[in-house]
């Protein structure tokens, strides 16, 4: 396991009121540290997504501010949307290309990069393939191959995992955790499922709707690999138990 | 062969057999109806008339068809130019849009044949004039196909875009055009039998004061003689250049799409 560090980002008393007047987000105080596997857990409308978009840049706080600790720019923050969003009319390789042909790294350049991003994530041989050729899991693995492509230092990915059948889903979180252990990047992973914040994560936020709001804070102590096993021990079941009765504790303070 | 492939060539055999099956009823029905009630052909030719006359007229048809042809591909040429060109304009700025969708609106939805004789007027050229109301019908169909697509790009992917500093001009060039790719090619196939209708139509208004020679024209001329049968070997030609002009398009479409959108993929259930 890589220790997680000195504080990479910032957030003060962050807030989000959109212009319908929902609150989205209210004084939010969260540090994201180096190297760790961040998991924002909460029900619907609890402002997670919301918060990881802010972290991302799309779109302003209403209140509070965001700091970053490094100097950062376009290329050191990956995304990964809830859906695999990718380009259908371009292949594999080009869906990954694109954030370094953003950043105006030629074809030729970039194919190295592009190729070694693919082999990462078990890509390499549908680099020409077209996304509809793919299932579910491997249009999410592009989709993570992209957010990785420009060696990015904080990963955030908004429930990716969500649309997909179990097996799959089980097999993606062990890919993305040896991933990110060998990795030296940062990863926030908005979820809301209690079990998959817990295998996944060294650290889990739980946040409470109307308005969002944090309202608990867990370690997950267990060193890294975990692996298939630690879905079924003891400590896991622990954990599980506690951030259920956290989250739990979120939703009583209003009707469901 | 599995059974799906046979099922898909029956499909295909019955997708040519039927249609062809009805035009021979069709056409033999008519010959009937002609022969039996012996109507003189410059009331109704049948149809072997129909096709003598389109042997022996071809010296007339040919060069109007090509008339007709080169005026319909260069009012989509100018269709294609302009809707696309306004529609790029347009997915920059509401402002934009707003203030001037309106007009291509009314453009749109005024009748040709109440416009062309304005146009006959103002215009010298009579070829320029009718090119003028093949492109008022063509372009539409481009512009405002095309401006759906442009701002149909899924909005994740813009903001991906924008994660990466993306310029407006890269997100127009890899974002927004591919997007708009099937709509542009619907808006196309609609427009290439609009942009031959509104040729027609437009010499038909110039009618023989103008110096016209596309098929319309002859049309008009055979009708005023009486020479029926050249006025039916004429409409097949049109209809023929119409389903022409489609099938083309939608081959082009189909080439263009075939990788990757829903409308142009092989199903196998």
């Amino acid at each position: 396991m890589q220790q997680s560090g000195r504080p990479l980002v910032r957030l003060h008393g962050v807030g989000k009121r959109f212009g319908n007047g929902v609150v989205a987000l209210q004084g939010l105080d969260l540090d994201i540290r180096e190297h760790e596997f961040l998991s924002l857990l909460g029900p619907s409308g609890c402002g997670k997504s919301t918060a990881l978009r802010l972290i991302a840049g799309l779109g302003e706080a209403t209140s509070g501010a965001i700091d970053w600790a490094v100097e950062h720019g376009n290329r050191d923050i990956g995304f990964v949307f809830q859906e695999p969003t990718l380009m259908p009319w371009a292949t594999v390789f080009d869906n990954v290309y694109l954030p370094l042909r953003l950043q105006g790294v030629a074809r030729g350049a970039a194919a190295a990069d592009v190729d070694a991003t693919l082999a990462m994530v078990g890509l390499s041989q549908f680099r020409d393939a077209y996304p509809r050729e793919l299932s579910g899991g491997m249009k999410m693995r592009v989709s993570i191959a992209r957010a990785l492509v420009t060696r990015p230092k904080l990963l955030l990915m908004d429930e990716p995992f969500a649309a997909l059948d179990e097996i799959t889903r089980f097999k993606l979180n062990n890919d993305l955790v040896e991933l990110w252990r060998t990795q030296s990047w940062t990863v926030v992973f908005v979820t809301h499922s209690v079990y998959e914040s817990v295998y996944l994560s060294s650290r889990i936020v739980v946040m409470a709707p109307r308005p969002g709001r944090i309202v608990a804070e867990h370690d997950v102590v267990t060193p890294y690999p975990r692996g298939d096993a630690f879905r079924t021990s003891e400590p896991y079941n622990a954990h599980c138990r506690d951030v259920s009765k956290s989250l739990a504790a979120a939703m009583q303070e209003e009707p469901a | 062969m599995n059974a799906a492939e046979r099922s898909q060539r029956r499909d295909y055999a019955l997708r040519i057999a039927l249609p062809a099956v009805i035009a021979v009823l069709v056409l033999v029905g008519w010959d009937l109806v002609v022969r039996l009630n012996q109507i003189p052909p410059y009331t109704l030719p049948g149809p072997l008339l129909v096709a003598e006359t389109f042997l022996a007229d071809w010296g007339t048809l040919w060069p109007a068809w090509l008339v007709t042809l080169r005026l319909t591909f260069l009012a989509l040429l100018v269709a294609v130019i302009g809707g696309v060109g306004l529609a790029v304009l347009f997915a920059q700025s509401k402002w934009i849009e707003f203030s001037f969708f309106p007009y291509a609106v009314i453009l749109q939805v005024t009748p040709l044949i109440a416009i062309a004789p304005l146009i006959l007027i103002y215009v010298d050229s009579t070829h320029v004039a009718v090119l003028i109301c093949a492109w008022i019908v063509a372009f539409f169909p481009i512009l405002s196909n095309t401006l759906l697509g442009l701002n149909s790009a899924d909005h994740n992917l813009v903001n991906l875009f924008q994660l990466y500093g993306a310029t407006r001009w890269q997100i127009l060039r890899y974002l927004r055009i591919p997007s708009a790719m099937p709509y542009f090619l619907g808006g196309l196939r609609i427009a290439g039998g609009l942009a031959l209708i509104g040729a027609v139509v437009a010499e038909y208004v110039a009618g023989t004061a103008g110096q016209g020679s596309g098929l319309a024209y002859r049309i008009l001329e055979a009708g005023y003689r009486l020479r029926t049968p050249r006025v039916f070997a004429a409409l097949a030609m049109l209809s023929l250049t119409g389903i022409l002009i489609f099938a083309l398009f939608s081959a082009i479409s189909h080439l263009a799409l075939r990788r990757w959108h829903e409308s142009a993929m092989k199903r196998e259930n």
